[in-house]
């Protein structure tokens, strides 16, 4: 091989050993940090059971809010159509939380209870985050064709 | 009457641009002068007829016009009038207004400035920034028109999103904007010189100045964005790695590559064919981070109602601009491509492995931005990717930026010696090495922040040991010229932005706490004692102002006043209380009350210390002011003829 070539060569197997590396450190680096958005009925479905941490949304129940006397802890429940899941909290919430707003919290499971580590609102109040309102109209999509097959079947 | 002015304006100014984007490239294609110059009267005029609709919808805010949807949904008779003119970009249709306004002023430039270029290539540029601007005027006529009645009227109309009246939200989006719209300037000479098929280093060195300042003013908005959301989203963070603010940084970083490159393109001749491709990336990213903050795509706090209309023809719009100029590259470039030879050791590797860093920066946040767009339409579910996904790429990669940075300007054009990098690398390791040990006797084994010191201290020391350099070696007057203070200026402030993420991050004290009024709270070395709360109102807003109190062995520090407020819609704001520092800002801003009805009792606070935060945002503000200096130049105002360019071997790279 003459040097022109080698040096060619070795530019070119430096390129692609760079390119690879900065591909699997991307897709290492998503792995890890991806969090995936359920609906109450979904989490208690068993469809996040295989993540440790995932995002939580849905509405505030209404009267649900309780707070600690001595501390910033709080709990409320988040419900969607069919379900709903009792949540913690230790800290300052959003200025736009409240009754019957949409919320995503993101935390993971403890029992049968989400214990969040943020909680998001939405930014203003004719606004729902597009996604959540995907997911739980899918929810609940799902959830009436299963009712129907489970009639069907006669249970 | 008069709103229907504006929109007939716009119109008007919508059918110039569409003569403005065909007819002086035909007549380029064809060599026909007459029809070249009708470049700039079309330029001039699109500019007086946006520049009316924009008076008009000013003076509609101004005027309390409630009859027009977009002034009711976003002002409010109690709004006072400075946020009732930055109320005009508030929403969606205003600030497609003020982006294509901004557009038309930089054309206009471009068509006093521009004069010295050949005619043709003059006609072509200024052509692609007419179809630009007919794109967007033809968005705001048919799906945005700001100028929409509704009826009936609404009696004293909504209000300004509460987030958007401060004074930081004044400045945030137009000079964001200009640098959006600056990178068109280097968008429209590109896809100049890959349709006439020959690139000039003169004409570099003409489009280098628009790109720095283009650059200078989008650090600008991101520093004012950044600090913006600090001072009042209240959670006292300055970069979230949201959708929106990766928007403006994924062209920040290409653009800041795309200024190196043009620098060795026009000095040298090389990389033409990269610095071209490096055009196109920055302002397709420009205006895919436009449409991505405006459309609703993206779930975020600056995501206003979509609309499906306006979702398909902005993918329409960035398919024909992202889609067609890379057509054009692929087919063109070849031609355009050329130019000198470089050793392995020399300035243009050194500016390269920059350039390829930089790149593969904004690629990584390219990805992790849209990957929730992506999942949604393969069907895997609602995923977020999450801010440490973006820290450890970023931080992986900036690494070898921040280590080569002090290195460039030491090697020569073409090929350099290596041998002249140790000194340098000896003195500034050492200088970081010392630092890096004073800063573990200050706070002790804090690996974040001592490799912050030991980072900021090495790139500074580095770019100083240049400024000494240059000093000894060069004559008199010909030490800094403007090029090399500039690049100087924007090194330095890497390093003093370094010094400040890295400081804050490591050393801030956060803490939410629960206070009854009375009750004190020391965090680090201040004492923060919480006096209750009283009533406080503005012209559009009653609210709650919090007294604290904040001391430092017994003597006053600051008095604090964090409010909550609530403006006429219900919407709730809470409004930091900063007392600002170099070394370090006290920061309080007021939760809830503990027990909802008794706002006499217990409040929830968030009391944070936050050690060198000021110093990201002067580092940003080095790194723009290094873009204007850079920019004035004065080699890119003489007018050189084709052989004297290149010819200048020895100068620096900005």
């Amino acid at each position: 091989m003459n040097p022109t070539r080698k040096r060619r060569l070795t530019i070119v197997l430096l390129v692609v050993v760079a390119a690879v590396a900065a591909v699997g450190l991307a897709v290492f680096a998503l792995q890890q940090n991806m969090n995936y958005l359920f609906t109450p009925s979904q989490v208690q479905g068993g469809q996040a059971t295989q993540y440790k941490s995932f995002r939580l949304g849905g509405m505030v129940k209404s009267g649900s809010i309780q707070r600690a006397s001595d501390s910033l802890k709080v709990s409320f429940i988040v419900v969607d159509a069919d379900g709903a899941m009792p949540v913690e909290y230790n800290g300052i919430l959003p200025d736009l939380f409240r009754d019957n707003q949409s919320v995503i919290a993101t935390g993971s499971m403890d029992g049968a209870r989400f214990v969040a580590s943020e909680v998001l609102a939405k930014h203003d109040e004719t606004y729902m985050p597009k996604e959540l309102k995907d997911a739980m109209a899918k929810a609940h999509k799902n959830k009436a064709i299963d009712e129907k097959a489970d009639m069907e079947a006669g249970k | 009457m008069i709103p229907e002015l504006g929109q007939l304006a716009l119109i008007l100014a919508m059918l110039l641009a569409l003569v403005q984007g065909v007819v002086p490239v035909v007549g380029a294609w064809r060599g026909n002068s007459a029809l070249m110059s009708l470049a700039r009267p079309m330029a001039a005029g699109q500019f007086v007829f946006v520049a009316l609709a924009m008076g008009i919808l000013v003076h509609a805010f101004l005027t309390f016009d409630f009859s027009v949807g977009y002034v009711a949904a976003n002002s409010n008779l109690a709004l006072p009038w400075y946020y009732r003119i930055t109320a005009v970009w508030g929403a969606h249709e205003g600030s497609m207004l003020l982006w294509v306004f901004i557009l038309n002023a930089w054309t206009l430039a471009l068509t006093i400035f521009s004069r010295q270029l050949p005619e043709a290539f003059a006609a072509r540029v200024l052509g692609v920034m007419g179809f630009i601007g007919l794109g967007f005027l033809a968005f705001i006529v048919f799906t945005s028109n700001p100028f929409l009645r509704e009826l009936p009227m609404q009696p004293d109309g909504a209000d300004l999103n509460p987030v958007l009246q401060d004074p930081g939200m004044t400045f945030h989006p137009p000079v964001l904007y200009m640098g959006y719209v600056g990178f068109s300037v280097a968008f429209a000479f590109s896809i100049a010189a890959l349709l006439g098929g020959e690139l000039e280093q003169a004409w570099v060195r003409w489009a280098r100045p628009w790109t720095n300042v283009a650059w200078a003013f989008l650090s600008a908005g991101i520093v004012a964005g950044s600090w913006w959301a600090y001072a009042e989203l209240g959670w006292g963070g300055w970069w979230f790695w949201d959708p929106v603010e990766n928007a403006s940084f994924m062209p920040w970083l290409v653009g800041a590559a795309l200024v190196h490159a043009q620098a060795i393109t026009e000095k040298r001749g090389s990389l033409r064919s990269w610095t071209i491709l490096l055009s196109l990336f920055a302002f397709s990213l420009s205006l895919l981070g436009t449409f991505l903050v405006r459309s609703g795509v993206l779930t975020s706090v600056h995501s206003f109602a979509s609309d499906p209309r306006r979702g398909l023809y902005i993918l329409g719009f960035l398919v024909v601009v992202i889609g067609g100029s890379l057509l054009l590259y692929a087919v063109r470039a070849p031609k355009v491509a050329g130019g000198r030879a470089f050793a392995v050791v020399s300035r243009e590797t050194a500016v390269l492995i920059g350039n390829l860093l930089l790149t593969t920066a904004a690629a990584m946040v390219l990805l992790g931005t849209l990957f929730p767009l992506l999942g949604d339409a393969l069907n895997l579910g609602k995923v977020s990717v999450g801010p440490p996904y973006f820290g450890f790429l970023f931080n992986l990669l900036m690494l070898p930026v921040v280590l080569l940075l002090p290195f460039g300007p030491y090697l020569r054009w073409g090929k350099g010696d290596i041998g002249v990098l140790k000194p340098v690398a000896l003195r500034a390791g050492l200088a970081a090495i010392v630092c890096a040990v004073i800063a573990f006797l200050f706070v002790d084994a804090k690996l974040k922040a001592i490799a912050g010191v030991a980072g900021a201290v090495w790139a500074c020391v580095g770019t100083l040991l240049y400024v000494i350099k240059r000093w000894r070696e060069m004559p008199r007057g010909r030490r800094f010229p403007a090029e090399m203070a500039g690049m100087l200026l924007a090194h330095f402030g890497v390093g003093i932005f370094v010094a400040g993420v890295m400081l804050s991050e490591s050393l801030s004290i956060e803490r939410d706490v629960r206070m009854e009024p009375g009750k004190i709270v020391q965090l680090g070395s201040y004492d923060f004692r919480f006096d209750g709360v009283r009533e406080t109102s503005g012209p559009n807003w009653r609210g709650d102002e919090g007294v604290v109190t904040v001391m430092k062995d017994g003597a006053l520090v600051a008095n604090l006043h964090p409010q909550k407020r609530t403006y006429t819609r219900g919407q709730v704001q809470t409004e930091s209380a900063i007392d600002a520092g170099i070394f370090r800002d006290i920061y309080v801003a007021l939760g809830e009350p503990m027990d909802a009805g008794n706002r006499e009792g217990a409040w929830a606070l968030r009391l944070y210390q936050k050690p060198f935060i000021r110093w990201i945002w002067l580092g940003g503000l080095f790194m723009m002011l290094g873009g204007f200096v850079a920019a004035g130049e004065r080699r890119f105002r003489t007018q050189k003829t084709r052989s004297e360019a290149g010819a200048t071997v020895a100068e620096p790279a900005a």
